[in-house]
């Protein structure tokens, strides 16, 4: 499970953090100001919120910006790479699930 | 005046922006990210601000000094949210450049031109596949470092560091500092490759002394906090049902293969994995420049490359760390600005100390071929098509090919949306590829970056080529 440091306790003394709020999926989730949007799920304990043609769930694996694990649909656009964007109050989000619904495609298991 | 353009603010671009404005030419720096300080001085963005940001970094000061410096200079611009796609050198040196948030679409487009430019725009962490590797939990090491300084977020509570080379051990210290316990970093270099990288010739390292103490302060901070250092061992797999929930260690013999019978078995959430960098080379391809067949830009000792107008320095040019990249950084703004020779001072003599620090660190950490023995053939190769190792070389035989090109084509391997940033290396030397013979790498994209079709279709004026 990822978490993130609590803004009281940390060490490097974080500023009391400015929440905002997002929707992903249709369903409402706070965050703070200045992540973000996968810091936003990160800091949930969510590290999967794309799944592959092969039904495998995935999330960050890179961190930046490079290996597009973490893409979702933000505000209508496609492939957006939530471990470089940072998080606007209202964004909403879409995660994709690409399972291959169609028996034709082969097993990639 | 001359007019400088300097691509990527981490140490290396900062350190040549302000080398180029002391010059007396303007400049224009830009980073793709929002703030200063690259993937090394990752740091929480101003929307987020902290009082004490310097205990989660070496050299802070520095990085102050320079920001600080850079913001009173009149003479440099500083763009950031700018993504160069393309650059092109046909009569003066220009960059193409999308302004705005990541991947937004409707980005600003502008064309800059300047009379040199330098490309600072780093390298990130290479990760060899393992079976389970694809699992969520499992990151890259660079991951868990960047999340860590720029989002203070622990990216697991229980967590494996492994790999190989000297950036495990500062990921340990920021994953701990998050407040995640770090089991151990297992470092796939033994014992005597480490002593035979970094024990000879000891004066060699004069240059690079303060390095040392960095590495004490790891060490120190890895005893504090119990964190086991174990030299000779990989992750050889990650398991669990939907993502990580357990990862097998194993030791290794010299050339990397895992020893029979010495597997063990411990329970974590998180696996951060990094066995060295590769250099971002999509900027200097798209320039012209000449790579060597160490797969670096080649540059001369005032940081040129092969193309009239265009200077590299930082990680494109060798895995050397901050030192090199600072002193690379400022011999190259230096130079690309006009600046004489004679003004650089003690900058060459740096330069060649830290260039020995990169040969130290491939020669007692550098991949060995015996790493291919962890892999199975379900064992997931190219993560974004989904291409497993046994596939790949069942088509590789099946074709009688060792072409990457040709591979590629035939087993999608390396088609998918990371345009092969991620399995490139990997799958050339799975398929015994040749990538010394120029146009047969993994290192050539045709866009430097993702751009949307329609931003593409949006601009003014087509670019050479596009």
């Amino acid at each position: 499970m990822s978490a993130i440091v609590p803004w009281e306790s940390d060490p490097i003394r974080p500023a009391e953090p400015r929440p905002l709020r997002i929707s992903v999926d249709g369903a409402p989730v706070e965050g703070l100001r200045g992540q973000s949007i996968a810091g936003v799920l990160l800091a949930r304990g969510e590290t999967a919120w794309r799944t592959t043609v092969a039904g495998r769930r995935r999330g960050v694996f890179c961190g930046i910006g490079v290996c597009f694990e973490c893409v979702a649909t933000v505000n209508g656009e496609s492939d957006v790479r939530l471990c470089l964007r940072r998080v606007q109050d209202g964004d909403v989000v879409e995660t994709r699930d690409d399972t291959a619904q169609d028996d034709t495609v082969e097993d990639r298991s | 005046m001359r007019h400088v353009l300097v691509i990527g603010a981490g140490p290396a671009g900062l350190a040549a922006a302000l080398a180029a404005s002391d010059a007396g030419a303007s400049v224009t720096l830009l980073d793709a990210g929002d703030g200063l300080g690259g993937q090394y001085w990752r740091h929480l963005p101003p929307q987020r601000p902290s009082r004490r940001e310097s205990r989660l970094h070496h050299g802070w000061a520095a990085f102050e000094r320079l920001q600080g410096r850079i913001g009173r200079a009149d003479a440099i611009e500083v763009l950031t949210e700018a993504q160069v796609w393309a650059i092109e050198t046909a009569d003066a040196v220009t960059a193409q450049v999308l302004l705005g948030p990541t991947d937004a679409a409707g980005r600003e487009a502008r064309a800059l031109t300047a009379d040199a430019i330098v490309l600072a725009p780093g390298a990130h962490d290479r990760t060899l596949p393992f079976p389970g590797w694809h699992l969520p939990g499992v990151f890259s090491a660079g991951a868990a470092q960047a999340l860590a300084k720029g989002e203070r977020i622990a990216v697991g509570r229980r967590a494996v560091v492994a790999g190989a080379g000297p950036f495990l051990l500062p990921v340990a210290q920021s994953l701990t500092a998050a407040g995640a316990t770090v089991l151990g970093v297992f470092e796939a270099a033994r014992p005597r490759a480490l002593a035979r990288g970094w024990l000879p010739k000891p004066w060699k390292l004069l240059g690079t002394a303060h390095k040392g103490r960095e590495l004490a302060g790891y060490l120190a901070h890895h005893l504090a906090h119990r964190v086991p250092y174990r030299p000779g061992r990989a992750v050889v797999e990650a398991r669990g049902d939907g993502r990580v929930e357990e990862v097998v260690i194993a030791r290794l013999d010299a050339d990397w293969a895992p020893v029979p019978g010495t597997e063990r078995t411990l329970a974590a959430d998180a696996v951060c994995v990094s066995h060295g960098f590769t250099p971002r080379l999509e900027l200097p391809i798209a320039a012209g420049c000449e790579i060597g067949p160490d797969r670096f830009v080649r540059v001369d000792p005032d940081q040129r490359t092969s193309v009239e107008g265009v200077y590299a320095a930082g990680e494109i040019t060798g895995i050397g760390g901050v030192d090199a990249a600072l002193v690379e950084g400022r011999i190259a703004g230096h130079r690309a600005a006009g600046g004489d020779r004679s003004a650089m001072g003690s900058a060459p003599r740096r330069a060649r100390a830290a260039a020995e620090l990169t040969r130290r660190i491939e020669a007692a950490h550098g991949i060995r071929p015996g790493w291919t023995s962890w892999l199975r053939d379900d064992t997931v190769v190219c993560r974004c098509e989904e291409v497993p190792y046994g596939r790949l070389r069942a088509v590789a035989a099946a074709t009688e090919q060792r072409s990457l090109r040709s591979v590629k084509l035939t087993t999608r391997a390396g088609l998918g949306i990371c345009q092969a940033r991620m399995c490139g290396r990997t799958v050339e030397s799975l398929i015994g590829a040749d990538p010394s013979s120029g146009a047969d790498t993994s290192d050539r994209r045709p866009l430097a970056a993702p751009v949307r079709l329609g931003d593409l279709a949006g601009l003014p004026t087509a670019p050479d080529g596009a």
